[in-house]
Order: structure tokens, then C-alpha cells, then sequence
């Protein structure tokens, strides 16, 4: 009886050099509960491994051929050539941002400025900077919500995070201007990066956030990404991620939102194109009559893999949830969804709802659709469906006999299965934006571009199919 | 307001309180084997048996590999572990010698039938119900044998089979489930005691409805009954499985294996009423039910239907599954669970598409009370190669009371573009409105309670044989008596 | 001749349905053709039209002088073949105004004609929609969808007047219709009548005729045509019902 026998991978036995080896540098000028959650971290992965196909959470998505690779883990900042900071302009029109950047894995800010404060005492920065300008944020809010829920993964982020981004929102402030992300890998060198990302936003505060992550080249790479967020009470949050990788990444992105009282959350997950995509998205109600929104779209093709799981925890009584995830599956690609709703004890008056659907284009497309609820509590209204099919024929053949040409017809289809979560973005401009994204991947004209996910710099190719009637 | 919550949990509390009818134990002298688990009781157990040195053979290699493996722990079950070794593997009630009529049998064994309401006398037999009853090991007696004969269908006890049918039943015995299906199927598979045998030659249709009655008596037993059910091409049987146990303190194991094969035309139904005691109110006692059912559609256009009625046993463990290999083949589960007081339910099924235009439907209702877990586990799966499946899965909870769970785990792999799969669930409780309307119009709560239920497992229950659906709507009430709040 | 079919034969899942068919229809006619449910006169349509799993076994369809039976479904309708449908499809997420767009586009593409100017195109809309008494909010929502059966056929004929085929045909648009509705959609047919175009209107009931006058009237039993006429015809069968026709041809 073998158990528990686990083979030590390439990555595994390197990250734990790694951090042997750089230890006081991870430890240097650390904030104490900083330095307490990477040893705890570290530990826990030396214990645990990194996560293989054999747990259950993990069973269909596989990282093996990274476990094996070797990748440069460890990317000291370098000194950037000019031409880097026009990488990071991005002018969606209509939609005017604070962008905020990660280069290979480090803050950076073309000014030079890693933290900077802007108007109503709103503070963005790199999140080593900010333990050291505010402690008392990071005793109060840092891995509060995420401590101790590790896999592997989480844990080597832990353990081994180089940098990350840091907002805080102060009580009562809306932030007017939506703050964007964007995350990108530039290097030759194959990377992986761990960065963890802190969001506070505090009462009545309003704070609308573009996570953008994007590669700029073909180079295979790991990009592995633990955010909190904390939405204080009446506090409202807009979260979009938009995820646009070359088919060599491998993307893991572990999202932990905690809401207070009455607080609101609206997230969308935009999955264009990437090797493996996983999202884990995590939110848990700690105040009542709070309520969260999570979408998602997955367009993806090839070989590629996406894998959404969501976990709402229904702590407390009176809170709303709602998961809408789509997807279209082509070629030789796989998808998975894991839908988990939990109705702890008494938290009656729950209205919890999830569906997945998915559409697969080829007999070579696969998909595991996994609509969990585990429910405790008896006031609650709580549903969840799945399916996966095909797109309408006899719609196509209504549109055929209209005129249009099946290929078009095929596309029209497959964004109207698209429009019911893009219809959701509440941002009008950057709804429209994504919608063309949209349609130019499924007519397979989203290439990676040299420019940010966005394709700001790029005239919109006319697509005929597309019009927007409040604009004539 | 609060006086009205009070109330109704009153009326919750009365039904869901009542008690286990089925409890008495029958003092029957009773032969078993020394307690625990090796070699030499498998070797007992065959030897007991009189069985042909292959299955011995099959016996031993199952139970080697048993040593091998971990219990499972996937289901949303919780329970102290089980210890094999404090278990009897093997209990008879005493014969004087061969029956050879019905007179012969135990007059205390025919009286425990009639007071679980089953009449082992065919001449009383109102409705032409053929059964087999098992009892703890063995199988006491069979009705209707010659009548099935003149069809040419057998049905008979598993170790008759085993003695007269060798051939059939060395061909088709672990086809479906194999010995290493699974942790429970490897521990039957090499214990396994009785059980019935159903084999329905080519084109037959089977006149009267097959039953095996499984009554778990003596005290510290397992009970390890295999069934086997064949129905060559263009045969119908439809089939009905119930179980009771007496009421011990003291936790009882039940691992039984069904395969079910059907050829091309076939059609096999397999309804369960299992009601095996589940424990007193406060949890103690009850039979840990772990079962491997599993259905194989060979033929084209051949059918597997499933209906369970789950209301009874401490803890359940259980998915009826259907292979779905022949072209055009259908595949069925309708399901109600109904968990009480600290009862644990994790059951539903797989449904493994693998033909062309296969189809399967599952209708699952779950009925949460008192303090216990009552989980939907169900996996549809749709092979490459198995275009224009389709599967629809509707799977519902209703909770009475707030101390109570109810939870959906579907798992659904799809590798085919032409599949069409859909799941719905709800979870919610029985709504004051429809309560009150009940009691507007001159219902008292508790039988509102039961009328309610009764409705949203109606689905479910007109699957079921007639006779066994107005048992199914009683059992129903009974289990639910004293719940809603 | 716009339209000429020949002996036409046509099974579903190999029975067949079609058994010799045959129909002319010149510009500037109106085509009824009536006869009792079951008949074929919607696998008519289907065959028309190209619907997949129509098979054609014999014979040939005529349009303009070409052999269309190998012509994708929207090759045929940018060729001027126009079907209202019998049961109109939800299309969830595709607004009324898209899709309607996008079909006037691919007619122009396939024309070799620029696409319609946005101005150009809204006009019309507001055009037709006054044509059909469709309420307007009815453009902004998606195909068809949460239409009710009225609404559904009032919009068939509104995309019929946006799209100016040659060739319409009519199946059962008079099915589930009030008087007024019914009254608004002949009233809709008759504004496009021209001597350019042609149409065939299948229909169960005389009823609808009263309003759209046709020129011929064809009666059609067991997949084919087996008695012509005139309006009149369409009447005498509103006064003797389908019966004395099956007697006749029952043997």
C-alpha cells in the first residue's frame, strides 16, 4: 500500500532552493505578518507538494509539463530601456484609466514613483513599499482572508511573492476613475512569476478595477497571482480581469474577496486566450445583505485549457450570489467549471443561483462542468444548472434563409451566448470594447499583440455584423 | 407569530419522530460463522455453500485485493471507522432440512413475513408478485419458481444459481461490477452470501413482477446479498427489491452488489424500496448501507430503468448506474431520499454514455429533516464517440427544518459536440403559502406536511409499481412524521 | 417564369413526402396553395428554401432559370427567395436591429453593392415597421424573442418588406392570427405586391385569401397538387371542406 507517495518535481525541488537560498532576502524589510505567512507558507508547501491531478480540486486541469520545465524563478529587477514605458499606454476610447503596471513581476512606475498617493487619500502602489509606509493596513488586512486556504500553488505565492500591487481606498471615497492592471511579461528568459496583490477598499468606498494579464511574446512562462481584496461595510467593487496570454503560459490567478456588511461586488472574468487559464475566485460574505456578481466568459481554442472555480461561502444570513460562467470550446480544448455554493447554518434568507453553459464546436473539444451547492440552512432559495450543446440549428437556418451566410450566422450565435454576461459590464465603454475583443476572437483575428490586451493602438477592424444603435 | 413557529415545529418534531415499525427482532435459531474477517472465513463461507472451487477461487482474489485497498472517503459522509473484524460474515437461520413445501418453513419465519406484510403463501398472493426473501444470509424461500419455469426464466436464489445455473452465472458474475470496481464491491465479492438470480431467456416478456425481499435479523451480521439479472434480447422483467432490519443499538453493514445486463430490445426496471432501520432519534444505531448497483445496456435500444425510495438506513452509500453501450440505448434514475433525524444519504448515479443517440433522464428528489445530510452525488459522462447523447438531470432538495443539509454535487464530462446535457437543481423548503393554503382549507399541518411531499416526489413515486407506490407515499409520511418548521 | 417545379419529389428520413410535385409561378402571380394538414405543403416551403434533411429525390426547382436544388439556404435567399416561417425562431442575444442588418449587408455583398449607410438603414426600419403596425420597442429587443404569435408573424412580414424579395412564400402566416392582426399582415403582403415579385401562400384556411386575393389556387393532397383554379376554388373548399377532395383521390 504506496500511499501518499508523491514524485518530487523538477519546479518543486527548485522553489524550495530558491527559497533557502534567498531567504533574508525575502525577509528583509518585511512587515511581521508578511515574514509569519511566507514561512507558514513554505512549510506548508514543503509538506503538501505542488498540487497534482490526483486531488480532487486539481483532477482535471495538469500542470505536469511546468512541473518539469525549468524556468527562470527568480527575476531581479533590472533596469527597463525606454521603450518599456510605451508598453504600458493603453487609451480605450471613451474609457479613461489609471493604469498601474507589473513588469515581469516587479512594480513599475515610469515616473519612479512605487507608491504614490493620489486625490481623496487614495494610495497605489507596489505592496513592498506599502508594508513599510503602512503597517497598520497590513496588520489589519493582510492574509486575513486567504491564511491557511492553500494548495500548493497558493502556497508557493505565499512563500515566495517578489512584489505585487497595493490600493487602498479610504472610507467614503469613490474612486471616479476605474484603476487598471496591467500585468505584463516581456522577458526572453521562460519565468515564473508569484505576485501578490492587496486591495482594501474601506466604508461607502467605490473602487472599479481592471486586472489586464497579457504577454507581449511566445515565451513559455508561469504566471501565478494570489489577490485579496476586502470590501468594507456599503463598499462596492468592480472587478474585470481580462486575461489575453500566449498559448505557452500557464496562468493562475487566486482571487480571495471578502465582503463586509451590505457590500457589493461585480466581477467578470474575460478568458481570450492562454495555454492553461485557472481562475480560482473565492468570496466569502462576513456582513449581511452583501452581494456579489460573478461572471465569467471562456472563448478558447487549440490546445488550450481553462478552469473557473468558484466557491461563494455563504457565512452569513441575507446575502445574494450569483455565478454566471459561458464558454465556447474549439478545437482540441478543454474547459472546466467548479461551481461551489455553501449555505453555512443559519444563513437564512440566502438567494444563491449558478449556472454554466458551454457550447463545444468539435469532437475533439472537451468540458467538466461541476455545479456544486452544500447547504445547511432551510430559508434559502438556491438553484444552479449546466449544460453543454450546440449551437441552435434551426436558428442558423432562420439566419440562412435570411441571407446570411452560416459562417456568419455562427458567429452572430455565438456572441449573442456571450452578450448575456458582457451585457453585465456596467462600464458602457469598456462593455463595448470587449465586445469587439469578442467578436475578433471568435473570427480569429485577436492575435497576441505587441500592445496591452486592450489593443488600444490598433484602428478597430469594421466588423459588419456589429452595430450599436445608441451611437447612430 | 412565534407562537405559530412553535407550533409547527411541534408538528415537525411529531413527524418526524415516529417510530421504525419494522424493529422486532425473530427469535430463530440461527447458525453464523465466528466473528471477523480472513481467509478461512471465506473459505467458510464457501465451503457453507457447497461451491464449485472457481468461486472460491474468485472469493479468495477478491479478498486479497480488499486487503489492499483504503475505505472511501469522497462522500459527504461522516461516520467512526468501521471495524471488519467486530462483524459476523455469516448467518443462516437453522433448517431442519430441505423445504419442500411451504409448510415446512419455520413457522416463525413465515410469521416474520407476514408481519413485515409479506406472504410467503402464492395462494394468498393477490397481485402475482414472485419473490425471493433473503434472510440475513440466506435465501428462505422463492415463490412462483415453476410458473417462471414454464417461460424458460429463472429466478432463484443466488447460491441455487450458483448449484444449477453454474454456467450462466460463472459467464455474467462480476461482468459489470468487477471485484475491483470499488472498496465495498471487493468486500462483497469475496463474502457475499445469497442473493437472487433472474435470468429472462430471448423475446419474454415476464409475466408477474420479480421481487427479493432482504431482511437483515441476526445480531453483529453483515449483510453481503449479490443479485444478478440477465435479459437477453427482446426480454422485459421488471423487478422489486425491498429491505428491513430489526432495531439494534448497535450499527449493522450492508454491501451488496446488483449487475443488471441487458441484450438488444431489453428492458429490466429495478425498483427499490429500502427501508433498512435507520436508527433511533438520537443517532444511534442504523445499517451502513453501501451499495454497488450498475446496469450495462449491451443492445442497441436496450433500457435500464432505476426508481429507489430511500427513506431508511443510518447511512447510505449509493449510485445505480447505467452503461449506456448499445446504440440508441436509454438509461433512467428516478430517485427520492428522504433523511431524518441524524441520517446520512449520499446517493445517485452515473450515467456513462458510450453508444450513438443514447439517452438518460434522471429525476432526483431529496427531502432533508431533523439533523441530517441528505447529498445528490451523480456523474453524466458522454464519450467521444457518443454522438446525439442526451441527458437531462433535474435534482431538487427540500429542507424542513434549519438543522438539517441538503446538497447537489453533478459531476458532467462531456467529450462529444453533438451532446446535449442539462442539469437543473432547486433547493428551497416548503413555502408558508402553500402550508397555509393546506391549512385554510381544513388540512392540519402534518398531513399538509406529507401531502406536500408526497407531491414533489410524485414524479418519482409513479414509476414505481403500483403496490410498492402506495407503500412508498406511506413510508414517506412515516419517515417525515413530526418535520417541518 | 420566376419559379418552376418539376416533378418534384422529396422524402424525410427516406419516407417520402413529396411525390411529384409540380408549379409554375411568373412574376406578378399570387400562388395559393391550400389542402389538409399532413399533405406537404410545408415541406414545400422547407424544399424551396434548402432546410437540411429535405431530400430531393427526383425532379428539379427552377428559379430564374437555374437549377437551385445544390444552393446553400442563404445563397437562395440573397437570390430573392423569401420564406415566412410557419414557426419563428427565438434567437436570444441577437437584437432585431442586428440581424436585420446583417442580412440587408449579405444581400448587398452578394450583390456587389457597398453596405447601407447607417442613416439610409434606420430609415427604412421606421419605414417598414409603420407598414406592419410593429410597435417599435419590438426592434430593440432580440429575435423574435418573448414575441407573441402575433407579434412573431407581424415580423416576419416586416423583415419580408426590409429585405424586398422576388420570391415569397407564406407558410400558414395566417396560423394564430386575430382578424386585426391578420387584417394588418395582408394588408402588408399587398404593399409588395409588385409585378416584379411572386408569391406563394400556403395556407390551411380560405380566410386569409379574402385579403390577399390570389390569381391561382391549388389544392394539394399526398404530396401533390390535384386540383387548380381559380379564387373561386378557395371558396368552393371554405363551403365542402377537404373531403370530397380525399374521396376523390383516395383510391
Amino acid at each position: 500500500m504506496q500511499k501518499n507517495y508523491k514524485k518530487s518535481f523538477l519546479l518543486e525541488q527548485n522553489l524550495i532552493h530558491l527559497f533557502k537560498e534567498k531567504k533574508s532576502e525575502l525577509f528583509g524589510n518585511c512587515h511581521p505578518k508578511v515574514a509569519l505567512s511566507r514561512q507558514q507558507a513554505f512549510d506548508d508547501f514543503q509538506a503538501k507538494g505542488l498540487p497534482t491531478t490526483k486531488e480532487e480540486s486539481w483532477k482535471n486541469t495538469n500542470l505536469s509539463k511546468q512541473y518539469e520545465d525549468i524556468f527562470q524563478l527568480d527575476n531581479p529587477l533590472t533596469e527597463l530601456d525606454k521603450s518599456a514605458g510605451e508598453i504600458f499606454q493603453c487609451d480605450i476610447h471613451g474609457f479613461d484609466t489609471d493604469v498601474i503596471s507589473m513588469l515581469n513581476g516587479w512594480y513599475y512606475s515610469p515616473e519612479g514613483k512605487q507608491l504614490q498617493i493620489l486625490e481623496n487619500g487614495i494610495v497605489v502602489g507596489s505592496i513592498l513599499e506599502a508594508q513599510k509606509a503602512y503597517p497598520e493596513y497590513f496588520d489589519s488586512y493582510f492574509d486575513e482572508i486567504a491564511k491557511g486556504r492553500n494548495h500548493g500553488l497558493t502556497a508557493v505565492n505565499k512563500a515566495l511573492f517578489r512584489d505585487g500591487i497595493f490600493i487602498y481606498v479610504p472610507d467614503g471615497v469613490e474612486v471616479e476613475k476605474s484603476i487598471q492592471l496591467i500585468n505584463i511579461v516581456n522577458r526572453d528568459e521562460k519565468m515564473m512569476i508569484n505576485s501578490r496583490n492587496l486591495i482594501i477598499l474601506g466604508k461607502n468606498s467605490k473602487l472599479s478595477f481592471l486586472h489586464c494579464d497579457d504577454s507581449v511574446n511566445h515565451n513559455p512562462g508561469f504566471i501565478n497571482t494570489l489577490t485579496e481584496i476586502y470590501i468594507g461595510e456599503n463598499a462596492c467593487l468592480d472587478l474585470y480581469k481580462l486575461q489575453n496570454i500566449n498559448n505557452e503560459t500557464a496562468l493562475l490567478n487566486n482571487t480571495f474577496i471578502k465582503q463586509e456588511l451590505n457590500s457589493r461586488s461585480k466581477v467578470n472574468v474575460i478568458s481570450l486566450n492562454g495555454g492553461i487559464i485557472r481562475n480560482e475566485l473565492n468570496v466569502e460574505f462576513s456582513g449581511e445583505g452583501a452581494d456579489a456578481d460573478l461572471n465569467g466568459i471562456y472563448l478558447m481554442d487549440h490546445e488550450q485549457h481553462i478552469d473557473n472555480q468558484v466557491f461563494v461561502n455563504h457565512a452569513v444570513p441575507n446575502c445574494n450570489s450569483s455565478e454566471l460562467f459561458k464558454g465556447v470550446l474549439d478545437d482540441s480544448a478543454s474547459g472546466v467549471f467548479n461551481g461551489y455554493i455553501y449555505v453555512a447554518r443559519d444563513a437564512q434568507n440566502t438567494n444563491a443561483f449558478q449556472r454554466n453553459n458551454n457550447i463545444l464546436m468539435k469532437s475533439t473539444a472537451k468540458i467538466d462542468t461541476q455545479p456544486f451547492l452544500e447547504i445547511y440552512a432551510d430559508d434559502v432559495k438556491c438553484s444552479h444548472g449546466a449544460t453543454v450543446g450546440q449551437l441552435d440549428e434551426e436558428a442558423l437556418f432562420y439566419m440562412m434563409q435570411r441571407g446570411i451566410s452560416r459562417q456568419d450566422a455562427y458567429l452572430l450565435l455565438m456572441y449573442a451566448f456571450t452578450a448575456e454576461v458582457t451585457g453585465k459590464i456596467s462600464i458602457e465603454a469598456l462593455q463595448s470594447n470587449i465586445e469587439d475583443m469578442i467578436k475578433k476572437r471568435l473570427r480569429g483575428e485577436l492575435a497576441i499583440c505587441e500592445k496591452c490586451v486592450l489593443h488600444c493602438g490598433h484602428p478597430d477592424i469594421p466588423l459588419e455584423f456589429e452595430i450599436d444603435m445608441s451611437k447612430v | 407569530m412565534a407562537k405559530d413557529k412553535q407550533n409547527k415545529n411541534g408538528v415537525l418534531e411529531e413527524v418526524t419522530s415516529s417510530e421504525y415499525k419494522y424493529g422486532f427482532v425473530t427469535d430463530i435459531e440461527t447458525e453464523t460463522a465466528p466473528m471477523g474477517l480472513n481467509e478461512d472465513i471465506v473459505r467458510f463461507i464457501s465451503a457453507k455453500k457447497n461451491e464449485p472451487e472457481w468461486l472460491l477461487e474468485f472469493r479468495l482474489i477478491a479478498f486479497r485485493h480488499w486487503l489492499t485497498l483504503d475505505e472511501p472517503n469522497w462522500a459527504l459522509i461522516d461516520y467512526p471507522p468501521i471495524n471488519f473484524q467486530n462483524i459476523i460474515y455469516y448467518a443462516a437461520p437453522k433448517k431442519k432440512k430441505e423445504l419442500e413445501s411451504l409448510d415446512e418453513v419455520d413457522p416463525e419465519l413465515l410469521d416474520t413475513f407476514n408481519k413485515l406484510g409479506i406472504s410467503l403463501e402464492e395462494q394468498k398472493m393477490l397481485s402475482g408478485v414472485a419473490v425471493d426473501v433473503v434472510m440475513d444470509s440466506v435465501s428462505v424461500k422463492t415463490t412462483f419458481q415453476d410458473t417462471l419455469a414454464k417461460h424458460g426464466i429463472i429466478f432463484c436464489s443466488f447460491s441455487e444459481a450458483v448449484q444449477n445455473h453454474p454456467d450462466l452465472v460463472k459467464k455474467y458474475m462480476g461482468s459489470i461490477v468487477p471485484y475491483k470496481d470499488n472498496y465495498y464491491a471487493a468486500l462483497n465479492s469475496a463474502v457475499f452470501s445469497d442473493g437472487s438470480f433472474c435470468f429472462i431467456p430471448k423475446g419474454v416478456r415476464c409475466p408477474i413482477e420479480l421481487s427479493t425481499y432482504f431482511r437483515i435479523n441476526a445480531a453483529n451480521t453483515g449483510q453481503f446479498e449479490r443479485t444478478l439479472i440477465v435479459a437477453e434480447a427482446g426480454s422485459y422483467v421488471s423487478y422489486l427489491e425491498g429491505c428491513t432490519a430489526p432495531q439494534r443499538d448497535e450499527n449493522q453493514l450492508h454491501a451488496a452488489i446488483v449487475e443488471i445486463l441487458v441484450m438488444d430490445d431489453a428492458e429490466v426496471k429495478y425498483s427499490t424500496v429500502q427501508n433498512w432501520y435507520p436508527g433511533n432519534k438520537n443517532g444511534k444505531g442504523g445499517v451502513y448501507n453501501f451499495v454497488t448497483k450498475r446496469g450495462l445496456c449491451q443492445g442497441r435500444n436496450s433500457k435500464i430503468s432505476w426508481t429507489q425510495v430511500e427513506t431508511g438506513s443510518a447511512i447510505t452509500w449509493k449510485y445505480p448506474s447505467c452503461i449506456l453501450k448499445g446504440d440508441n440505448s436509454i438509461g433512467e434514475f428516478y430517485s427520492v431520499a428522504v433523511t431524518n433525524n441524524y441520517q446520512q444519504a449520499d446517493t445517485g448515479t452515473k450515467m456513462i454514455h458510450i453508444g450513438k443517440n443514447t439517452k438518460s433522464t434522471i429525476i432526483s428528489k431529496g427531502i432533508s429533516a431533523g439533523k441530517s445530510n441528505n447529498s445528490y452525488r451523480g456523474l453524466v459522462r458522454v464519450s467521444k464517440n457518443a454522438d446525439n447523447a442526451r441527458n437531462f438531470s433535474q435534482c431538487d432538495s427540500l429542507l424542513l427544518g434549519d438543522q438539517c443539509g441538503a446538497h447537489t454535487f453533478p459531476y458532467i464530462k462531456t467529450a462529444n459536440p453533438t451532446a446535449i446535457v442539462e442539469h437543473e437543481a432547486t433547493t428551497s423548503k416548503i413555502s408558508e403559502d402553500q402550508l397555509f393554503y393546506c391549512q385554510q382549507r381544513g388540512i392540519d399541518s402534518e398531513k399538509a406536511i406529507g401531502l406536500i411531499v408526497n407531491g414533489y416526489a410524485k414524479e418519482v413515486l409513479k414509476q414505481l409499481p403500483m403496490e410498492f407506490a402506495v407503500e412508498a407515499q406511506k413510508l414517506l409520511a412515516i419517515t417525515l412524521e413530526g418535520s417541518v418548521g | 417564369m420566376l419559379l418552376n417545379i418539376k416533378n418534384l419529389h422529396v422524402s424525410i428520413n427516406g419516407k417520402e413526402i413529396l411525390k411529384g410535385f409540380n408549379l409554375g409561378v411568373n412574376k406578378g402571380e399570387v400562388h395559393a396553395i391550400m389542402g389538409p394538414n399532413g399533405t406537404g405543403k410545408s415541406t414545400l416551403a422547407a424544399a424551396i428554401t434548402g432546410r437540411e434533411g429535405y431530400e430531393i429525390t427526383k425532379g428539379e426547382i427552377i428559379y430564374k432559370g437555374k437549377d437551385i436544388r445544390d444552393m446553400a439556404p442563404d445563397e437562395r435567399a440573397n437570390e430573392g427567395i423569401f420564406l415566412s416561417f410557419q414557426y419563428p425562431v427565438e434567437i436570444p442575444g441577437v437584437s432585431m436591429t442586428n440581424f436585420m442588418r446583417t442580412a440587408l449587408n449579405a444581400q448587398r455583398e452578394y450583390q456587389k453593392l457597398p453596405p447601407i449607410p447607417a442613416g439610409e438603414f434606420l430609415k427604412k426600419m421606421e419605414e417598414k415597421k409603420q407598414l406592419v403596425e410593429i410597435h417599435a420597442k419590438l426592434t430593440n429587443r432580440s429575435v423574435n424573442e418573448g414575441f407573441s404569435g402575433g407579434e412573431k408573424k407581424k415580423n416576419e412580414i416586416f423583415q419580408m418588406a426590409m429585405i424586398e424579395p422576388q420570391l415569397a412564400i407564406l407558410d400558414e402566416t395566417d396560423s394564430g392570427l386575430d382578424i386585426d392582426a391578420l387584417k394588418v399582415v395582408a394588408k402588408g403582403v399587398n404593399a409588395l405586391r409588385s409585378s416584379e415579385n411572386g408569391f406563394v401562400v400556403i395556407t390551411h384556411y380560405q380566410r386569409l385569401l379574402d385579403y390577399i386575393v390570389p390569381d391561382f389556387v391549388h389544392v394539394m393532397y399526398d404530396g401533390r397538387i390535384v386540383k387548380s383554379g381559380g379564387k373561386g376554388l378557395a371558396l368552393e373548399l371554405e363551403e365542402k371542406g377537404y373531403d370530397w377532395i380525399k374521396k376523390e383521390f383516395e383510391i
